[in-house]
């Protein structure tokens, strides 16, 4: 099973360029149709389940906007 | 039993890079640059001890963004700041941040004479085939038959000559340590970037001499592409004219172990 990851958008230095979006290995990042920040962008958001936490988003991302989150797996009982 | 769920931070805003929003415009690579230098200045604890020096161009407000010392130079003197601020202060460590206006235009002569005297400075050469800051007219850089502001039927190389291959006219003098030609268009460049900026600071810090990193970059507003087109247009055009590669690596350099 693929790990579980999260990323979280500053939407206050997000421009929406998009970059993350086309660079999504998942495809799970869109740009906000329903908001706009304080500059009038668009802000990147995670739409859908399916994010691995893999930090792609983060590497090409302009502003540096996104942080990463990954799950990390729990200790199995007998161990 | 539900156990709490436990998350590693993957990436997270790197120390050396203040919190705010930049004035570039959106899917600049400035950013990406910005980035990655503040994330080499966290992992080699560099903070304290950094001088920048700004050049003019769009990156002359990088002052803004990063959290270190910095200062700005004349047009194009950049380097020949650096090298003042270098001999006076050693024990610092002194990069210059310029674009292809700066640094291959006006700047030519301070780039060449500083990397052929050896001076122990970092330079990071943000090439993006146009003078962004100015509303996009023809630089040194701009590839032949592309089109700009002032040059509007496309560069004719019979009137405005070639454009200039900074990396490979420095990797021909003996005084440059370290020159390398990197892009910023997708994650693998960015990393191997990242990568050679790394090694380039090294060679500062280790006293080897003169160290270059010319990044390809985009320029979507004065390309009048979208950011992801203009990424594409990177790739597709720029990569063929200006080859990535290290163009001088001085054997010291290669020897380093990071």
């Amino acid at each position: 099973m693929p790990p579980k990851g999260r990323i979280e958008v500053k939407e206050i230095i997000c421009k929406g360029c998009g970059l993350c979006v086309d660079a999504c290995p998942q495809h799970v990042i869109i740009l906000a149709e329903d908001r706009i920040n304080a500059k009038g962008y668009h802000p990147a958001e995670l739409s859908l389940d399916g994010c691995t936490g893999c930090g792609i988003c983060a590497i090409i991302c302009p502003e540096a906007a996104i942080t990463v989150y990954r799950q990390v797996a729990p200790a199995k009982e007998n161990q | 039993m539900d156990l709490p769920i436990q998350e590693q931070v993957v990436y997270e805003h790197p120390v050396a890079l203040l919190d705010v929003s930049t004035h570039y415009c959106p899917g600049c690579t400035h950013g990406v640059a910005h980035r990655l230098v503040a994330e080499v200045i966290d992992e080699m604890n560099l903070q304290s001890k950094t001088i920048g020096v700004a050049s003019v161009g769009c990156s002359g407000f990088i002052y803004n963004y990063f959290d270190v010392d910095f200062v700005v130079a004349a047009h194009g003197r950049a380097p020949a700041m650096a090298t003042g601020i270098k001999r006076c202060l050693p024990d610092r460590f002194v990069f210059t941040y310029q674009g292809d206006g700066d640094l291959a235009s006006i700047g030519m002569a301070e780039i060449v004479h500083a990397a052929t005297r050896g001076e122990n400075i970092s330079v990071i050469f943000m090439n993006n085939a146009n003078y962004g800051m100015t509303g996009g007219q023809m630089a040194p850089t701009t590839l032949p038959g592309q089109k700009t502001t002032s040059s509007q039927t496309g560069r004719d190389v019979e009137q405005q000559g070639f454009p200039i291959r900074v990396s490979e006219m420095l990797a021909k003098l003996d005084g440059a340590s370290y020159v390398v030609r990197r892009s910023l268009h997708d994650p693998k460049n960015i990393r191997q970037a990242k990568k050679a900026i790394r090694i380039a600071f090294e060679t500062q810090l280790r006293g080897l001499g003169f160290s270059m990193v010319e990044l390809l970059s985009v320029c979507p507003t004065n390309w009048n592409l979208t950011p992801v087109d203009s990424m594409k247009w990177l790739e597709d055009h720029m990569v063929p004219y200006y080859p990535l590669g290290d163009y001088k690596v001085h054997p010291a350099v290669a020897e380093m172990r990071i």
